[in-house]
């Protein structure tokens, strides 16, 4: 019995309980990183393990944390986690690092960390905390690398940095949508998945 | 135990900052050399930059630096080298920008490439919105601009930060920074389109960027003004 409930924890917020197209949390940095698909990857990798880890600190410590100041440990621990994750990239990926600058800072005040530790890892055990961290993680990043896809290849015409759009259509009066790089297509792009989830989930229409 | 005593809140609290603080500095303290090496990689490749090489796939910045940069040192404003016991590489500049200008320590960067010696001077300056910064590399006639390479903290996207594209910087190579009875000049940033009547060299600036572009321009006229004796005593040395 607990094993479904575990797996639902890991798989609901991939798409009946997305945090960014259901529950629309985490917006701001879907807009700011989403121009190219390398940075978006990033930044979902680095969402995930901060989420994980602290989804699974704040269970651990669930039942000593006194009330009166169970938002300042949660962001205590968030923030450190965050500062670590900055500097791991600055040691290992110093331009990726470079090109997210303050985002990875701003993980700290992304409403989905501070949503899941209140929702779910104060109430829960370690272990189904742990794959919510994870499976909200990868549901941020699945919107994250979707958004990017489009913007990178309408926007840039590349893939992970790479030429996909053949020269010729270049030589033919094809150009580049400069639209997509500014912040508000990602807005955009994001509205046109919530149209299309929506239309496959009836339930979720209101 | 009450867990909503005040005194557990506050030994609660206390606690968890000193793990986190002690987690913290382990942390930075391990990883610190991994991420110098890194900003010296940067620098490195700026620098290079500026002397329009661009590491090719499989060559590590450091290995095109060494290749290149055959020295560097420090010059006072005579243009005479000076031992300061500081390497011309660790010249920290937004702290030689505070200085009088005789006292600045002006490092300089030799780089031997298949177009002769060439002298890479580094600029610094304020943008809109924080500190820019680049590599200017020079001739050896002391005088026309190699190549530029510019880069900046925080500059708007798509405007001042423009000037961190080879579109802009490609425009500085060929320039003269004296004119031609040897008054130094600088190099200007104008509106596109319009000219400065008087002759001097100048680029055309990033439309929707200007106070970037001005402060480009401000940024090369202080930065490299110190370095009139340097660059004489090049054009000496070329003549002689």
């Amino acid at each position: 019995m607990n094993i479904s409930k575990d797996l639902g924890a890991l798989i609901n917020p991939l798409s009946k309980d997305n945090p960014v197209i259901v529950q629309v949390l985490g917006i701001c940095s879907a807009l700011a990183v989403t121009a190219k698909l390398e940075p978006a990857l990033v930044m979902t990798i680095s969402v995930t393990a901060v989420l994980a880890f602290s989804n699974v600190i704040i269970s651990l410590l669930r039942n000593t944390i006194p009330t009166s100041i169970r938002i300042i440990v949660q962001l205590v621990v968030v923030a450190a986690l965050v500062v670590i994750v900055d500097q791991v990239l600055k040691a290992w990926n110093y331009e990726v690092s470079k090109a997210l600058s303050v985002f990875i800072g701003l993980i700290i005040t992304n409403c989905i960390i501070m949503g899941r530790l209140e929702a779910f890892a104060m109430t829960n055990r370690p272990w189904p905390s742990f794959l919510d961290g994870i499976g909200n993680g990868l549901g941020y990043g699945i919107i994250l690398v979707i958004v990017a896809f489009f913007r990178e290849l309408l926007g840039s015409g590349t893939l992970f940095g790479m030429q996909v759009i053949p020269q010729w259509w270049y030589d033919h009066g094809y150009q580049n949508n400069g639209m997509m790089i500014l912040p508000p297509m990602a807005l955009i792009t994001v509205a046109c998945i919530i149209w299309v989830h929506r239309s496959k989930n009836k339930d979720l229409q209101e | 135990m009450n867990k909503q005593s005040n005194s557990y809140t506050i030994i609660y609290a206390s606690l968890l900052v000193i793990i986190v603080g002690v987690v913290l500095s382990v942390v930075y303290q391990a990883l610190r050399p991994a991420q110098l090496d890194n900003i010296a990689n940067d620098t490195k490749r700026q620098i290079l930059a500026a002397a329009r090489l661009v590491p090719e796939e499989g060559e590590t910045v450091a290995d095109l630096y060494a290749d290149h940069i055959t020295d560097s040192f420090i010059v006072n404003t005579d243009g005479q080298r000076v031992d300061k016991g500081v390497d011309a590489f660790d010249v920290n500049v937004s702290a030689e920008a505070k200085k009088p200008a005789g006292e600045r320590l002006l490092p300089v960067f030799e780089c031997t490439t298949d177009q002769g010696v060439k002298y890479i001077i580094l600029v610094y300056g304020a943008g809109l919105w924080g500190p820019i910064w680049g590599y200017v590399a020079f001739d050896d006639n002391g005088d026309t601009i190699y190549g530029a390479y510019f880069a900046h903290q925080g500059e708007t996207p798509g405007l001042g930060a423009e000037i961190e594209k080879p579109a802009f910087q490609n425009q500085f190579e060929g320039k003269d920074i004296f004119s031609a009875d040897g008054a130094f000049q600088s190099v200007l940033v104008v509106k596109k389109g319009q000219e400065p009547g008087d002759g001097r060299a100048y680029v055309n600036a990033i439309s929707g960027g200007t106070i970037t572009s001005q402060g480009v321009q401000k940024m090369l006229a202080s930065s490299l003004e110190p370095y009139t004796g340097f660059f004489k005593t090049l054009k000496e040395s070329k003549q002689s």
